[in-house]
């Protein structure tokens, strides 16, 4: 989020210390006292942190950490001494001494007052509600001793509920106004389709002239739903489709699992993030009557074969052929809610994005035409179901271009969340369930498949592939760890060397090979402003998710979300990665067969087109 | 004008006495900013929006303030039912509100000012755009003002569009700054962070309109008047069932019985001061005295007689503060209606009083817990009125006003 | 909307932003000209201002939606507001209500068929003094009563 030129009203942004000022000198840090007891914070802490730094609890709703300061529920309320009325701890930045309470009478009765009138507004019941037991609103209302409604529980719903879109879901009669959505989509995403609207009473969270989501721009990337303190923000749910699926004897059921809702899954029954389930998920599946369980790191791989082609094309084509039409840098083209965001607000430069279709889309192909002749199953009696820490897949499987094998490719987009309440329903623990391995033909995929997961991982997997094509020797970097491409930083910028090529690739000795890999759509905007200005021109290679993370930090991941818990996911990708025998695409034995069998003219052949690849749409951000 | 606006104003000796336009500000720029402030502090003048916070320190934290750039903010949008001073000020004698807004650029070190007019005020513009013009015509606003080097300050005038909650400073700036006119979260004040986030000093126009006197004749002139803590005149709106309602201006200390004398009030058993987010006083309370220190007020005055529902008065308030609350903090957004349900309740005589008692706890809430004044003062009436005028409300005895089922 | 129109509406945005510097403090005086022009500010005029101004469309909208001045929809060409606030509404503000809904035939919220009135309420102008007021456009009248109003409505265009 860049400071100035963001949406949300200067005053409101966190406090900058001065920068003459260190943490260590004068004026740097403040010393105020909490319950009487004195905590030494950074210039410009908030209350709020102050308090937690201290060990003091504070409830709050309105306040999420990935985001800019609030202060509108008023849960957060504490004493300042001198101030008449009470203050929002996690609004009020510290730059005096001050003397905080956070336990008098009228704080208590404050905080109690405001979670009454919460409830009385909100509509619906906890039994009844995909957030039970993960409600921030009902854990509250648990903490504060509410056991009766003072004033009252509307039994009156206000709104319809909106699922016109594939991805998510809107039933703002549970809406409590926290406005986390708002800032998740104008401020985190920059993507702009959630906003207050009206004025008093009637305020509501909506979108441009309260069109339905599927009208308006939504990339899809569920951020919002992760952020959601209720059920007021869902994904749309596809369960029951599946299991009248999984009833239905004269159906094929076959789930394909990414990365990440093995690394997120488990946190969903009560285990610390970063547990990978990967075996135990397998197990489950078949119990709970999949056909078959396949990896999506396989179409990982495949992608990095396809989209890797397509990048030495292009270069070649630049380099060689000195064409200057050809459109570089290449942008991935994995992550269905970055491919909507550039379709709707840079449709200019479409060209860049790679053409090869994601490792589900790919995936979905392949189940029914590849997996359906050696099976000998008719594809139209296949149902696919494609595991996804992601709400924009849903969009994705839906769009109509994605038919390649002559059937909707991926018959339904599950989210780590609506996987987990399945088991669950069946009876299942899962961390209990023994680990067993992927489904053949395609069995394990490589490690670098894996990494897709987390933001970066398509480049590093990309860059161990195209490496050692290229030269012939394995990536320069200990235990393949291409560390420039990890971590959060939200665009990080690169390159490796290319010296030594191997003879079919000749052209490239000597090149720098640039690439950027960043996260989260504000992030997106900030690098296509970059190609825009034309500060691009020497970078070869872009990857880009729309979910702050990668696909770890998907709008379909567990609930909640922070940088600590997203750090977690990726900690427990990167090590199942180093667990793994292969760790390099191309080493992938299966991609070789595969291809000999299937694709023998090779990636970014005719065939290879035809099936693995797709096309986009100028959308262009004009709301009609 | 061709609007139908009688300005009847009663006039004190302080605020419309005598005054050239342009003085001031010549006095201003020879005296120079420490004697400015000097003067301010020493008239101990306070915001004439309500608040009262002293004009001396805002213009002090303002001056003292870092920065390229700073604005002085006129607050016109004059919205809290009862009132209508700033109208009379500025149709009758803008020039009072303009000298004190070039004053406060060259004594904070703005360059701009912005006069934010609220929309229903939108028939004065062109009149006050002349004026305006006038001025730099006269070197008044523009370049060098008044010949001297390097003070430039112009004003500009921009239009609310129907917020009564623009009229909290924050919101004013937030609208200013083209967003919906949420209060902000203080700290930081717009003295530090304001209007672009450069430090900016947001002024009532009667608060602006009294400095040039102060500049002219002096603090200590201008503290003689009204009580030691609240000092000078203030101009009250008086309407509602009075012989003669208008603009009064009055000393500070006067009590509401002394008020209602003046205005020819026949049979008054209520005074709201303050405007709907003020207090309602009862007869009994008429001696009390109008001023910080007692009853604080912008300054409106509505005077009901004792034909009047006192309920149906609430209710109006209530309704407004339902509408106009802007919605962003659950106290002020969901309690205004509890407190409004609670009154319809009572209406219809389906209440308890343990739900209404629940509800003035409640009042009491929101007057600690909202985000600003808006929702901290909204239960203001449901409060006083519930406690002052309880016989009336619940015995249904006063004056063949009943409730209970029709 | 024709594609002239469009332009126009295009081109004026622009210059006006412009006036104002092009951020986003331009957006109240836009929105302003815009409705006073065209009677209120469509959906293609709002992505306009949006464009220009470099901001999210429901970002425009949810201001138009928060000022009660603002709309979005269509309404009569003239915007009757009559003041509710208890002053008003003591010097008789019901009596003119009920005559000039009857003279129209519409409620207040509503326009008239012909489109020449929309009815609405508004709060305190700040003619307390005066009351009971009315606000037709950016005029206003002041000690209405039902015969006075209703012959201010009849001479509307």
């Amino acid at each position: 989020m860049e400071k100035n030129k963001s949406r949300v009203p200067i005053s409101q942004q966190p406090y900058q210390i001065d920068p003459k000022k260190g943490n260590g000198e004068i004026g740097g840090t403040v010393t105020v006292e909490i319950n009487g007891k004195p905590v030494q914070v950074p210039f410009g802490t908030t209350i709020l942190d102050a308090c937690r730094e201290a060990n003091v609890y504070v409830p709050t709703l309105c306040h999420h950490p990935d985001l800019f300061m609030g202060g509108h529920c008023r849960l957060c309320l504490v004493e300042v001494e001198g101030f008449r009325t009470l203050q929002a701890s996690c609004a009020f930045p510290i730059t005096n001494p001050l003397k905080i309470n956070t336990t008098t009478n009228d704080v208590r009765k404050a905080r109690r007052h405001v979670m009454d009138l919460l409830l009385s507004e909100h509509h619906g019941d906890c039994y009844a509600c995909v957030r039970n037991n993960n409600c921030e609103l009902q854990t509250l209302a648990k903490e504060m001793g509410v056991d009766t409604f003072n004033f009252g529980h509307t039994k009156e719903s206000r709104f319809e509920i909106d699922n016109s879109s594939f991805s998510l879901l809107r039933d703002m009669d549970k809406c409590i106004l926290c406005r986390r959505c708002v800032r998740t989509c104008i401020d985190l995403q920059e993507v702009g389709v959630l906003e207050a609207i009206g004025k008093g009473y009637d305020t509501h969270i909506s979108t441009f002239m309260e069109k339905p989501l599927a009208d308006v721009i939504c990339i899809n990337c569920g951020q919002c739903i992760n952020r959601c303190p209720t059920g007021a923000l869902r994904a749309n749910d596809p369960s029951d489709e599946i299991w009248k699926a999984i009833e239905d004897p004269t159906k094929h059921v076959v789930i394909q699992t990414a990365p990440s809702p093995r690394a997120g899954i488990g946190e969903e029954f009560g285990l610390e993030a970063g547990t990978s389930l990967t075996g135990n998920l397998n197990t489950a599946l078949r119990r709970i009557g999949f056909n078959k369980v396949f990896d999506t790191n396989f179409t990982a791989d495949l992608t990095i074969m396809e989209e890797g082609t397509e990048l030495l094309t292009r270069l070649k084509k630049a380099l060689v052929d000195k064409d200057k039409e050809v459109a570089l840098p290449q942008f991935t083209s994995c992550s269905p809610g970055w491919v909507k965001y550039i379709e709707h607000f840079y449709p200019e430069y479409l060209d860049h994005l790679s053409s090869a279709k994601s490792p589900q889309q790919m995936f979905g192909t392949i189940i029914k035409t590849f997996y359906a002749e050696e099976a000998g199953i008719d594809p139209a009696n296949i149902v696919s179901v494609a595991l996804m820490p992601c709400s924009a897949k849903k969009f994705e499987c839906n769009r109509p271009e994605m038919n390649s094998s002559g059937y909707k490719d991926v018959d339904y987009g599950l989210t780590t969340r609506e996987l987990a309440m399945m088991i669950k329903e069946s009876g299942i623990y899962l961390p209990d369930e023994e680990k067993s391995h992927f489904d053949d033909p395609f069995g394990e995929a490589s490690g670098a498949g894996l990494i897709f997961g987390a933001t970066g991982g398509v480049m590093e997997a990309a860059l161990r592939t195209a490496y050692e094509l290229i030269t012939g020797r394995q990536v320069p970097f200990e235990n393949l760890r291409i560390e420039a491409t990890r971590g959060f930083e939200g665009i990080k910028q690169a390159s490796v060397k290319l010296e030594g090529c191997v003879p079919d690739w000749s052209f490239l000795e000597g090149v720098d090979l640039k690439f950027i890999v960043a996260h989260g759509t504000a992030n997106a905007k900030k690098v296509m402003e970059m190609l825009k200005a034309g500060e691009l021109k020497d970078v070869h290679f872009v990857e880009i998710m729309a979910c702050p993370g990668g696909c770890l930090g998907g709008g379909g991941m567990p609930i909640p979300t922070t940088t600590e818990i997203r750090k977690k996911r990726a900690q427990a990708i990167y090590a199942e990665d180093e667990s793994l025998p292969v760790r390099k695409s191309h080493e992938n034995p299966f991609i070789d067969v595969f291809y000999k069998k299937f694709i023998p003219e090779g990636p970014c052949s005719h065939k290879s087109h035809k099936l693995l690849h797709t096309h986009y749409t100028k959308r262009g951000k004009y709301i009609v | 004008m061709h609007n139908e606006v009688i300005n009847t104003i009663h006039q004190g000796g302080i605020l419309f006495g005598n005054y050239s336009p342009g003085d001031a500000i010549k006095k201003a720029l020879s005296i120079g900013r420490e004697n400015i402030l000097f003067e301010l502090r020493e008239s101990k003048l306070k915001g004439r929006g309500g608040a009262g916070f002293p004009t001396s320190t805002k213009w002090m934290l303002t001056a003292a303030a870092q920065s390229d750039e700073k604005f002085i903010v006129c607050n016109a949008d004059e919205g809290e039912p009862g009132t209508f001073k700033d109208r009379v000020i500025l149709t009758e004698y803008p020039w009072l509100v303009f000298d004190g807004m070039v004053i406060g650029g060259f004594t904070v070190g703005a360059k701009k000012g912005i006069v934010y007019l609220r929309g229903e005020y939108v028939y004065m513009l062109e009149q006050l755009n002349n004026y305006l013009d006038k001025m730099r015509k006269e070197g008044l606003l523009g370049k060098n003002i008044g010949g001297k080097a390097g003070f430039d300050f112009d004003i500009e005038i921009m239009l609310g569009s129907g917020a009564y909650v623009c009229g909290e400073e924050t919101a004013l700036i937030e609208s200013l700054e083209g967003h919906r006119g949420e209060p902000r979260n203080r700290p930081p004040y717009p003295v530090n962070t304001g209007f672009n986030g450069k430090p900016t000093s947001v002024n009532n126009v009667e608060t602006l309109a009294a400095v040039p006197h102060i500049v002219i004749n002096g603090g200590t002139f201008y503290s003689t008047h009204g009580t030691s803590a609240s000092t000078g005149s203030k101009l009250f709106s008086v309407s509602g069932d009075c012989e003669r309602p208008g603009v009064y201006e009055l000393s500070w200390g006067i009590s509401i019985h002394e008020l209602l004398e003046i205005v020819g009030a026949k049979d008054p058993k209520a005074v709201q001061v303050g405007g709907a987010s003020g207090i309602c006083i009862p007869k009994t309370q008429f001696n009390r005295k109008l001023a910080y220190e007692d009853v604080a007020t912008g300054g409106s005055i509505m005077i009901f007689n004792e034909s009047r529902d006192m309920l149906h008065v609430l209710k109006n308030f209530m309704e407004f503060f339902v509408e106009e609350s802007c919605g962003q903090c659950t106290p002020c957004r969901v309690g205004n209606t509890k407190l409004l349900e609670g009154v319809e309740m009572i209406e219809s005589g389906e209440y308890t009083f343990m739900y209404l008692n629940k509800l003035k706890e409640l009042g009491k809430t929101m007057q600690l817990a909202s985000k600003c004044g808006l929702g901290q003062s909204s239960p203001n009436p449901f409060l006083s009125i519930l406690e002052n005028f309880k016989e009336e409300i619940f015995q249904s005895n006063g004056n063949g006003v009943k409730h209970g089922k029709k | 909307m024709l594609v002239l129109e469009k332009n126009q509406i295009s081109a004026e945005i622009e210059d006006l932003a412009g006036y104002y510097g092009g951020n986003r403090t331009a957006l109240l005086p836009l929105l302003q000209f815009i409705q006073k022009k065209y009677n209120h500010i469509s959906d293609f005029a709002q992505q306009e201002i949006a464009r220009v101004l470099d901001i999210h469309p429901v970002e425009v909208y949810a201001v138009i939606s928060f000022y009660s001045f603002l709309h979005s929809e269509p309404k009569g060409r003239n915007i009757v507001r009559l003041c509710r606030t208890i002053v008003c509404d003591m010097a008789g503000k019901e009596k003119v209500e009920k005559a000039v809904e009857r003279e129209l035939g519409i409620k207040f919220g509503e326009t008239t068929h012909d489109g020449r009135i929309t009815l609405e309420f508004t709060n305190c102008l700040g003619m307390c003094d005066q009351g009971p007021a009315m606000i037709v456009n950016e005029r206003v009248y002041t000690k209405l009563d039902p015969e006075k109003a209703c012959k201010i409505l009849s001479e509307v265009k």
